[in-house]
């Protein structure tokens, strides 16, 4: 007897945890471009403004530093605002808002004033957008000290994520890839909120970790499932959490496999892929058969032409042959 | 280089009103000096930056606040904070940077917090309070909390896109925000003629149909009038208003400033305008004070300045070991 599944995408879980959300704590509102009428740009919100009203399902003016700043000053007032960006290039226009006042006010008041703020955006390439909607900076958010870094990856954490994020505290960040919102799959029926601060162990091997996060994981898996069909097992590992990173799940597989591959959708230089390979140097160096490898998106703004983002990205193919050099050489 | 006209202050009407503003605008006065001094002295570091000139503008403001409402402020706001009803010896820690400090000494001079007082800052990046503010507001309106939220920032802020936004989200959602610019005609060196095209600011208010009026920021009882029908028009309708108080600062933009942009002729033309002594010299002509009275005043602010001067000092230092807590709720985290 297993548990009760049902079929849906990546953003109809989204959905599912936005709704959870407003229908459990009345404080909770939703405020960004186009989520109400037009029900999202992704339409990750669609229906919500019928269900639950203007109030709280809130179109904003296309003032991201504002919108962004406002949703300080709600959690700040008493509520818990979900403050959508509509992708991770736009929220470049709230940063001074994300960074110098979400992530500062708690430690610049000494512990005067948290901010329980969450905000949601998509992020990543593979949809042709080109070079001004398409980035990964995920990781650029990780190196903040003060907020949390989200990535869902899967049915259950699109699901699960958002109350969790919720009852946090402080500002929690939420990168949902863009790719990924037509993904289906089947979730429990029952599925509810998930942990938001550990990394999660997808699949078991003994020979290589696979540590990616986002849409990233999805051609780690489809790479781990290739090279097991030829004898190479690998760990994969779902990042899940940005910051604070989980050192320990990362740490305890590499020091079983003794081989690291890092696959991050972010640009190589100063990447999030970059401190995890330091984090391993310091803390399992020894552990080390082989050096740490990287997987990142080509040094270049994102491309308009398929073939050209394609080549732009990291991929599934990609991974398996640096697997096989990493184990033959 | 400057158009405005100076005027000889509004007559006084209420005794105890105007002799409490004098108090304040005093006590802000003196703080300052102070503080300047132990600057100098190597006690308080970082950037301070004083309101001395512009008190008129924090005090009148503040009497038309209630505890309830709140406060964005900038990193100007030595002021603010006193007259929100913070101590003295709580800010001078903080600029000592001393655990006794609002904020533990995090903070410094531009970062001053207070939640009973519900100070929301010192915030320090130019315009970067108002949509806090506003968000502040929303807050308010969604809890249905008949609350007022004061944002201050400067002539300069409103060169920023923030500004603006912020005007039209207040006044799209009919948030109750008192936008108070402190007009002291630079932001940092430039002048307000080399950063705005139109320099009559409460013209601007009209793009977004918000509410708006100027004051004379150097006459606390035109001040506490102006913010008073503001916040009376903010209470009745729900909805934001503009104020624009013309005033100066008498001192560098820092202590860093060597005020090439300015002339030592027109700082003393301002001088001239002191709202401290433009008041005194009022009351005086009404009877209402007299030099003994003015000499006892000065010497109970002495005194609580002294004392706060003792708080800092005999404060202690955060541990360092401390020096990641805060940076989440958690302290696990990090």
């Amino acid at each position: 007897m297993g548990e009760q599944m049902r079929t849906l995408t990546y953003r109809d879980a989204l959905r599912e945890g936005l709704r959870e959300a407003l229908q459990k704590d009345e404080r909770v509102f939703l405020m960004g471009e186009d989520v109400g009428r037009y029900g999202g740009c992704f339409a990750v919100s669609k229906g919500l403004l019928e269900e639950f009203g203007e109030q709280r399902i809130r179109d904003t003016p296309l003032s991201e530093s504002t919108f962004t700043g406002a949703g300080i000053g709600a959690a700040l007032g008493g509520m818990r605002p979900i403050v959508e960006i509509m992708t991770v290039n736009f929220s470049l226009l709230a940063l001074d808002q994300i960074m110098n006042n979400a992530a500062t006010y708690l430690h610049m008041s000494g512990g005067l004033f948290n901010v329980p703020l969450v905000i949601r955006m998509a992020t990543g390439g593979g949809k042709q957008l080109a070079a001004q909607h398409s980035h990964s900076l995920e990781g650029w958010y990780a190196h903040i000290p003060g907020i949390k870094v989200l990535c869902p990856a899967t049915l259950e954490d699109a699901r699960g994520i958002l109350w969790s994020a919720l009852l946090d505290p402080d500002p929690v960040l939420i990168f949902e890839p863009a790719v990924l919102y037509p993904m289906e799959g089947e979730l429990a029926i029952d599925a509810g909120p998930v942990e938001i601060s550990k990394a999660k162990l997808l699949r078991e091997g003994n020979t290589l970790s696979l540590i990616s996060y986002g849409s990233c994981l999805h051609k780690c898996l489809e790479a781990a499932e290739t090279l097991s069909t030829e004898g190479i097992e690998t760990d994969v590992i779902d990042l899940r959490v940005l910051r604070p990173l989980d050192d320990q799940r990362i740490i305890a597989s590499v020091s079983k496999t003794h081989r690291a591959l890092i696959v991050d959708e972010g640009w190589r230089s100063g990447s999030i892929s970059a401190e995890i390979s330091a984090r391993i140097m310091e803390q399992a160096f020894y552990q080390l058969d082989a050096p740490v490898e990287r997987i990142c998106s080509a040094e270049v703004p994102m491309p308009y032409a398929k073939h050209m983002e394609d080549t732009a990205l990291p991929q599934a193919a990609t991974i398996v042959e640096t697997a096989r050099r990493m184990l033959h050489g | 280089m400057t158009t405005f006209t100076p005027s000889p202050g509004q007559a006084l009407v209420d005794q105890q009103q105007s002799l409490h503003f004098l108090r304040q605008m005093l006590r802000i006065r003196r703080f300052e000096e102070k503080s300047a001094e132990l600057y100098s002295a190597m006690k308080i570091r970082g950037f301070l930056h004083l309101y001395i000139g512009e008190e008129a503008v924090a005090v009148g403001v503040a009497a038309a606040l209630s505890a309830e409402d709140a406060v964005v402020a900038t990193y100007r706001e030595h002021g603010h904070a006193m007259v929100r009803g913070m101590s003295m010896g709580a800010i001078m820690a903080e600029m000592y940077g001393k655990l006794g400090g609002c904020c533990r000494g995090r903070g410094g001079s531009m970062h001053l917090f207070d939640a009973e007082h519900r100070l929301y800052g010192g915030n320090a990046i130019v315009g970067g309070g108002l949509p806090v503010a506003v968000g502040l507001a929303l807050a308010d309106r969604m809890q249905q909390k008949k609350r007022v939220t004061c944002c201050c920032f400067g002539e300069g802020a409103m060169a920023e896109g923030e500004f603006h936004e912020s005007m039209n989200l207040a006044a799209l959602w009919e948030l109750p925000v008192l936008f108070v610019c402190e007009n002291n005609l630079y932001a940092m060196g430039t002048a307000l003629t080399l950063s705005e095209s139109v320099i009559d600011l409460s013209r601007k208010a009209a793009a977004y149909d918000v509410a708006a009026a100027t004051a004379d920021g150097m006459d606390v009882v035109a001040v506490a009038e102006a913010a008073r029908q503001a916040s009376d028009a903010i209470r009745a309708t729900g909805k934001p208003f503009f104020l624009e108080c013309r005033t100066y600062r008498f001192r560098p933009h820092s202590m860093f400033d060597p005020e090439l942009y300015r002339s030592k002729q027109e700082v003393e033309g301002w001088k001239q305008r002191c709202p401290i002594n433009s008041l005194v010299k009022r009351l005086k002509d009404r009877g209402w004070l007299d030099d003994q009275a003015l000499d006892r005043l000065e010497a109970e602010i002495a005194t609580e300045i002294a004392e706060s001067v003792d708080f800092a000092e005999q404060s202690d230092w955060e541990a360092v070991e401390d020096l990641t807590r805060f940076v989440y709720s958690d302290p696990e985290v990090n």
